[in-house]
């Protein structure tokens, strides 16, 4: 993937180029491009003045930071303490299922990545599935279903 | 720029300027109510009120999270604070026919009491709210988040004004030591101590940090505040600055909190326009700035000195914290963190006075504590309640008791830190101390109910896993300790169990109390050690019988179907996502259990009761 | 490394240590005040001449009295006038162990490890070994950047994901292949050549040292072979 430097050099410039502004940066680079590109990675670590080693370090650290692109539909199942104890697991695994991946992964089609998160902070309505940043509560293994519109072959 | 004399005139003219009378509709905009779909509610408002001409007469606004997350969306109609729950859009014109033009309440709409059956129709009468003491969370009903001169209507920004016109830091930093405010984060440090600390360390530079990274699962309370009332923790953190010396501030906000990040940060370039941060602070000389940081997603980012290593722009790592963050904190200058609670209790202790402020809570507990109290409770949702009160009260008063009459089995205070406490202990008040005697804590305030059906195993097990995931693997107790603690418990979740088990429990709990680098590990063991307190019992029938009392643990249950009250309908069979169940219509049918794969969607479909979990 | 640097050069602080009245550099850590009074404390992550980074925390140590004492890791901890240092008490030996059992069981197969186990007389490994040849010291994470100036290796992931690695686990420019971090890792020099690990535990080397703490709780002799108690080499046959 080539990625626009001077896109790149505007998100930055957002921000003050300091060490301390990297988890922002990365956030929004996340934002732009769904994960983040080794090349806008090299080209931060050069702005910045930021050793690579450091960047893959805080980028692997984050949950919210990807080295793989992301689906465009993205679902979060939150797994906090609330939504586990009203069966978070078996709204989680029947998403696994419907969708053949596994947490953490994305469709072979691109469609949809489906994730874990720990706690989405919405406990009173668990189990709660965050769907494109919608959040969906009171869910039920076969609820959750009709959240995905286009089911992948 | 504007002066403190000029601030006191503002809040004279937008209080004289507004007419008690007119009629108000107050629509939840918090996340729980979005769940359920308040946006829909909160537009056709809008566009009905627009359509029928009263967008004038009628003010219509979207505030904060009201609490009563369970009913939600829910709607405020003043005059008379009536309280409508669950509306759905369809509602909303008679709302505005009715309620608002000819004072009529719409039955559906209320309240009933689940017991009595008797209607409530104004918020205060609701047993849920009447037990509360909302000091924190109380504005949030009324007023909009993104909406300075609210702020100021109600008194906002009152305390800055006695703090910075008649106050010495000196003096504020006693008068917060007086009122005996702790930490809301999870610690219970106390506040004022922790702000004497900073100040007294050398260094012209000084950073205050507002944590926002609230990361316990199932606690909420910090996020409704900084959604709700974003200028109560700005006005805290701006007190806290004077008090301590500090000019810049940092507010870590969890990245999965977008409206609390666009709040807050509304709130902050508000503040910037009417002086009330910047140079020279409502003419007082304070310079003072506020950065908002939104956290990568990272549990144990919560810890002072992890947080402070990813604002640097650094892997959240935690570090020896044998020199303290208050002399050498974010880039090695004395730093003060505060939760975000915290904070939001500033203003009010500053403008009611030290005194006021102990009057409330118990001996070493002070104050109001929000808890989230959620799981298999009745009332889910955000409440605040002096110190003191007991759990009883909380679950049973407030929260209504537990559904579909099951039975109370344990809660679950404190998050990964803490630990549960069983029924017998129920009339425990809560405060910092006695939380801690029982094996649990305070936390920054998850209440997570758990009934019957909650296997404390599993519960256990949960933790665990939850804490090797968010552990950040830097020293051995913990990455390695947990992930042994994790296998044992699979072992005794999965039916592999051996009775010398617990004591290898026992072992790695010392050692991750006592040799881990931060509070994650070193309290890492609590929520394990509290189960096997309260319910060996229920580990020894994992380990001994090979059974799970609670039916959660897969490799422990099996499915069946009861042939006696089986239909035949056959929803079963169309649902079982691995084609196990087989039976011809209206006959009995049959799991076949070699197959299974115990996901239970038979037994959450059959409308007859005829799956049996045993 | 102590951080007291407004006292004046020379002046020394003086705190207990097992016991003794002792002085030190108030620029040291308690670590290297306890190997200055010669004292043998167990670790793995430390380099003299690298940054503390407090990791495997073999080198607790309790301080503090009574109900209030706590375990703290001696090569981040500085040492401060007047506090009561415990390096050998039975709370500290039995956590040592422990931890030491854990990495035994992370990399069975690092003779360093099976030997510091020995010596702990660690008996018995209660978890599947995992096989994997890193403890995650950092070490050659530390010396890469300290000694070498070439910040080529690093930590990646989190929790029990954490790994050492190149950035995007690809060949690295910034790497001269100077062999440093070969050099320092304490891991991979030697593998263990006792009887294959069965039993996760070597055990291959007798027992070499006695724990009279187990006894007397704060007392241990650190004589070879141990001449006072029971225990020790020459009662094995």
């Amino acid at each position: 993937m080539t990625v626009d430097e001077s896109k790149l050099d505007s998100i930055i410039d957002k921000h003050d180029v300091e060490e301390g502004s990297l988890i922002p940066i990365l956030q929004d680079i996340q934002t732009e491009y769904s994960y983040l590109p080794k090349e806008a990675l090299e080209h931060v670590s050069q702005r910045l003045n930021i050793p690579m080693v450091q960047i893959f370090g805080v980028a692997t650290f984050f949950k919210a930071f990807s080295l793989k692109p992301k689906g465009k539909n993205q679902i979060h199942v939150c797994m906090g303490t609330a939504c586990h104890v009203r069966g978070a697991k078996n709204v989680l695994e029947n998403l696994e299922r419907e969708l053949g991946i596994k947490a953490g992964d994305t469709t072979d089609d691109g469609e949809y990545t489906l994730e874990t998160v720990n706690c989405v902070g919405a406990c009173a309505l668990g189990p709660v599935v965050v769907n494109n940043e919608k959040h969906h509560g009171q869910m039920t293994p076969i609820k959750v279903e009709s959240l995905l519109s286009t089911k992948p072959v | 720029m504007i002066s403190i004399k000029e601030l006191e005139s503002l809040r004279r003219e937008i209080i004289a300027g507004r007419d008690t009378n007119k009629p108000r509709i107050t629509v939840c905009g918090g996340t729980g109510c979005h769940a359920s779909g308040c946006v829909d509610v909160a537009d056709a408002f809008k566009s009905a009120l627009k359509s029928n001409g009263s967008e004038d007469s009628v003010d219509l606004i979207v505030t904060g999270c009201h609490g009563f997350c369970e009913r939600g969306p829910i709607v405020l109609v003043h005059p008379g604070e009536i309280f409508y729950q669950k509306v759905t859009p369809q509602d909303v014109d008679e709302i505005i026919t009715e309620t608002v033009g000819k004072g009529k309440l719409i039955d559906r709409l209320l309240y009933r009491d689940p017991v009595t059956n008797e209607v409530k129709p104004l918020e205060s009468d609701i047993p849920f709210y009447k037990k509360q003491m909302r000091l924190v969370m109380g504005n949030n009903t009324s007023i909009d988040p993104t909406n300075l001169m609210d702020y100021i209507a109600v008194d906002g920004y009152v305390a800055l004004e006695k703090v910075l016109s008649d106050m010495t830091p000196e003096k504020t930093v006693d008068e917060i030591k007086k009122s005996g405010l702790r930490g809301r984060g999870g610690g219970g440090f106390l506040t004022g101590r922790k702000w004497e600390s900073t100040r007294n360390a050398a260094g012209d530079t000084k950073y205050i940090i507002c944590n926002a990274d609230e990361g316990d699962p199932g606690a909420y309370m910090d996020r409704s505040i900084l959604e709700g009332n974003p200028h109560s923790v700005l006005e805290g953190m701006i007190i806290g600055a004077y008090a301590i010396g500090a000019n810049e501030g940092y507010i870590y906000v969890r990245n999965e909190y977008p409206l609390a990040v666009a709040n807050i940060t509304t709130a902050i370039s508000q503040a910037r326009e009417h002086g009330l941060l910047g140079n020279d602070i409502l003419g007082s000389g304070l310079n003072f700035d506020v950065k908002v940081t939104r956290g990568g997603g990272a549990f144990v980012c919560g810890e002072s000195t992890a947080l402070m290593a990813s604002l640097e722009g650094k892997p959240g790592e935690p570090r020896a914290k044998y020199i303290h963050t208050s002399e050498k904190g974010l880039w090695d200058k004395p730093s003060n963190l505060n939760n975000v609670e915290t904070l939001a209790n500033v203003p009010l202790i500053m403008k009611n006075g030290a005194d006021w402020y102990s009057g409330i809570g118990t001996g070493s507990s002070k104050g109001t504590k929000v808890f989230s109290l959620v799981g298999k409770i009745n009332n889910t949702g955000l409440v605040e309640v002096p110190m003191g009160m007991t759990l009883k009260e909380i679950i049973y008063d407030i929260g209504g008791g537990i559904p579909n009459g099951k039975t109370f089995k344990a809660v679950q205070t404190g998050g990964p830190s803490g630990g549960c406490i069983p029924e017998s202990m129920l009339d425990l008040p809560v405060d910092y101390e006695r939380l801690a005697e029982a094996g649990s804590m305070m936390g920054s305030g998850g209440m997570i109910v758990m009934d019957e059906d909650t296997c404390m195993v599993d519960m256990a097990k949960y933790f665990v896993d939850f804490l090797q995931e968010e552990s950040c693997g830097k020293c051995v107790p913990c990455r390695e300790g947990l992930k042994r603690m994790g296998e044992v418990l699979t072992d005794i979740t999965e039916g592999r169990g051996r009775i010398e088990h617990l004591a290898l429990i026992k072992d790695l709990a010392e050692m991750l109390r006592d040799a881990s680098l931060c509070g994650l590990g070193q309290t890492a063991a609590n929520p394990v050690m509290a189960t096997l307190k309260y319910f060996e019992d229920e580990y020894t029938a994992h380990i001994r019988d090979g059974k799970c009392p609670a039916g959660v643990c897969r490799e422990l249950i099996m499915y069946s179907i009861d042939s006696d009250k089986c239909t035949g309908c056959g929803i079963c069979l169309k649902n079982c996502p691995s084609s196990v169940i087989t039976g011809e219509k209206k006959q009995p049918h049959v799991i076949d259990n070699e197959n299974c794969i115990k996901c239970g969607i038979c037994y959450d479909v059959c409308k007859f009761d005829a799956v049996i979990k045993r | 490394m102590s951080e007291n640097t407004e006292r004046p050069r020379g002046e020394m602080v003086t705190f207990s240590l097992n016991g003794s009245y002792v002085q030190a550099d108030p620029k040291w850590s308690l670590l290297e005040a306890m190997q200055f009074y010669g004292l043998n404390i167990p670790t793995l992550c430390h380099d003299e001449g690298l940054t503390p980074y407090g990791t495997c925390r073999l080198c607790v140590v309790e301080i503090g009295k009574g109900d209030r004492s706590k375990l703290v890791a001696s090569c981040m901890h500085p040492v401060r006038e007047g506090l009561e240092v415990r390096s050998h008490s039975s709370r500290v030996m039995k956590t040592r162990k422990m931890i030491m059992e854990l990495l035994v069981a992370r990399c069975p197969s690092s003779k360093k490890l099976q030997d510091m186990a020995s010596m702990m007389e660690l008996k018995e490994v209660r978890f599947e070994p995992a096989n994997d040849d890193c403890i995650l010291c950092g070490l050659c994470v530390r010396m890469c950047e300290e000694q070498m100036a070439a910040k080529a290796i690093g930590f990646a992931g989190r929790g029990t994901d954490r790994y050492i690695t190149t950035p995007f686990d690809m060949t690295s420019d910034e790497c001269r292949k100077c062999g440093a971090c070969m050099y320092i890792c304490p891991v991979c020099e030697l593998r263990c050549q006792g009887p294959q690990a069965e039993t996760t535990l070597c055990s291959g080397c007798i027992n070499t040292e006695p724990v009279c703490a187990e006894k007397y709780d704060d007392a241990t002799c650190f004589m070879v072979p141990c001449l006072s108690c029971v225990k020790g080499p020459m009662d094995v046959k």
